[in-house]
């Protein structure tokens, strides 16, 4: 079967510093990868190399057999490679379902700005999957609330949902529960894990807290020095004594449950 | 969906267009540039929106009002409706051109550039003999469709012209602000990451403001140099622009139907400035402006946005 996401030989620098470094990766349609590292591993640059917010330096990513290294961000977002980020970004000035709106009307359709000027932003259709959208996330609650006024935890959900609007086939998670409290990790995860599921993406999450990594990842990619050090099962990669030292600082426990790294 | 406001509007163009003939010739006047001007803040509007302010939209205004001036001039050929689609035209391919590089810039850089395009057209109209130097030249009496009214029945039909100009961009404008491109100039305004990763350029999108913009300028540039009967320099000069931006200040960007209430106040509040205070008037111009930012941050427009959403409640 044809890997949905294919890194090959991937290389970033900045001037003399190195961010990434041989990366050969393949990622299978509808698996949920965890992406480990300490800050400055290279987590971050890889996920902006595939999503088109940077251009490696050598080497090619591939989606669904097709080369989209270099691509701008939005083409690669068009194609089905969507993303969120560390700090959200939301449309501050509008509401929830304002934000949700204007996403899915962007997303679902792949036409020219000139055609969305004669487009209505509202129609049965698009509020209908708003709709749905707003269900799935569970951001009912905050329905008409201003996205400035959201708590952090809202507001990354917001920022998935909006980034999941468009249906992409495969979806970057850059640390979604950082700034999170530890109680809203785990609630803000199983939404966003579910939702996703329902949906048949395949995910990539950034994360540093290894119980979350452990708990929703089928595999894990273990980043030290701008290279993939480890790559496998959570138990595998977590109890790889190299990770251990480099990354996590501690070893997984019998149980399976992991600690922070 | 017909709502209330499409009715009120529908009848003040009504209102207007039967109350014309009746005028007296001063606010005919006053009206029909009042007009010119709110076509150009129409698209100030489209503009603001996306947080971004023109300094320059003169640039479009005396483009429009050149092709129009010269268009009759060389081709003896008067006729309105002609002479508009061409000044839209000229005022569109220049805002096609110069877009290129001002849909780059934001904040500080886009209004300063922006300023310092139609201050680079004002350098070259003071400069050129041919198109009249500083004191421009005179531009023909139009005629519409066949029909050349003169002297009354001119400025009354350039009155109608100009409502009805107005009415039909006011409908696209309003069109083109509930449609998705200009829905969102907000979400562009607030974080132009996330709109480039939800699949659009911002930049494709503020270049095409800038086009709408430009050619809404051309259009109240050739209705001007038609009121006036005379182009100059001045109508690209950055004090012609500095007036569009008040009028935006003084409308608010929340409503179309602003930028006409605003533009005949602004005209009201300057013409009686300078009757009562020839020699200050920008004097009592500026304290206007003063309070309308102190008092009505929003503008005009946010009183009838106010009304709707009271409506709105109400309802619910």
């Amino acid at each position: 079967m044809t890997p949905v996401i294919s890194v090959r030989n991937l290389e970033k620098s900045f001037g003399s510093v190195v961010a990434a470094r041989d990366i050969n990766v393949e990622i299978p349609a509808l698996q949920t990868v965890g992406i480990i590292g300490a800050n400055g591993a290279g987590k971050t640059t890889f996920v902006n190399m595939i999503t088109g917010h940077i251009t490696p330096s050598s080497g090619s990513i591939w989606f669904s057999g097709k080369d989209v290294t270099g691509l701008p961000s939005r083409t690669i977002c068009r194609m089905g490679i969507s993303r969120s980020f560390q700090v959200a970004q939301i449309f501050p000035s509008l509401t929830v379902y304002e934000n949700m709106c204007a996403a899915a009307a962007i997303a679902r359709n792949n036409v020219s700005v000139l055609r969305f000027a004669v487009m209505p932003l509202l129609n049965p259709e698009a509020e209908a999957e708003t709709e749905e959208a707003i269900d799935l996330f569970q951001l009912k609650k905050y329905r008409d609330a201003p996205a400035a006024t959201l708590p952090q935890g809202v507001r990354k959900l917001l920022d998935i949902a909006m980034a999941v609007a468009g249906r992409p086939q495969v979806l970057l998670l850059d640390e979604p529960t950082s700034g999170i409290s530890v109680e809203e990790k785990y609630d803000l995860m199983e939404i966003v894990m579910a939702a996703l599921k329902s949906r048949k993406v395949t995910v990539l999450f950034v994360e540093h807290d290894m119980e979350l990594v452990d708990r929703f990842a089928e595999r894990v990619l273990a980043f030290y020095d701008g290279t993939v050090i480890s790559d496998g099962a959570p138990a595998e990669v977590l109890g790889d004594p190299r990770v251990q030292e480099l990354i996590t600082g501690h070893a997984l426990s019998k149980t399976g449950s992991a600690v922070h790294a | 969906m017909i709502e209330r406001r499409h009715i009120l509007g529908g009848s003040l163009f009504a209102a207007s267009a039967v109350v014309g003939p009746f005028l007296p010739p001063w606010l005919i006047s006053l009206l029909t540039i009042a007009f010119a001007s709110a076509l150009v803040v129409l698209g100030l509007i489209v503009l603001w929106r996306a947080g971004l302010v023109s300094f320059g939209q003169a640039l479009y205004y005396a483009i429009g009002a050149y092709t129009v001036a010269l268009f009759m001039r060389w081709t003896g050929i008067h006729d309105a409706f002609l002479a508009v689609i061409l000044a839209a035209l000229a005022a569109a391919l220049t805002a096609f051109l110069v877009g290129f590089l001002l849909a780059r810039y934001r904040e500080i850089f886009f209004a300063m550039l922006s300023l310092a395009l139609s201050m680079i057209l004002y350098g070259v109209l003071v400069k050129t003999e041919a198109l009249g130097s500083t004191d421009g030249f005179n531009v023909s009496q139009p005629t519409f469709l066949g029909y050349a009214p003169h002297g009354m029945e001119l400025s009354i039909a350039l009155y109608w012209y100009a409502l009805g100009l107005g009415a039909i961009a006011a409908v696209l404008v309003g069109a083109y602000l509930r449609s998705v491109a200009g829905s969102l100039a907000i979400p562009v305004r607030d974080n132009e990451i996330r709109v480039e990763y939800l699949g659009v350029s911002a930049t494709k999108l503020i270049h095409l403001k800038l086009v709408i913009a430009g050619t809404l300028g051309g259009v109240g540039g050739a209705i001007g140099a038609m009121a006036i009967s005379h182009v100059d320099p001045n109508m690209s000069y950055w004090t012609t622009s500095g007036g569009f931006v008040f009028i935006t200040i003084l409308a608010g960007a929340g409503s179309v139907a602003a930028a006409f209430v605003g533009a005949v106040v602004f005209e009201i509040v300057r013409t009686m400035s300078v009757a009562l205070l020839p020699g200050a008037w920008q004097l009592i111009l500026g304290t206007v402006l003063l309070l309308t930012i102190l008092f009505l941050p929003d503008g005009i427009g946010s009183l009838f946005m106010r009304r709707r959403r009271k409506a709105q409640e109400a309802a619910q």
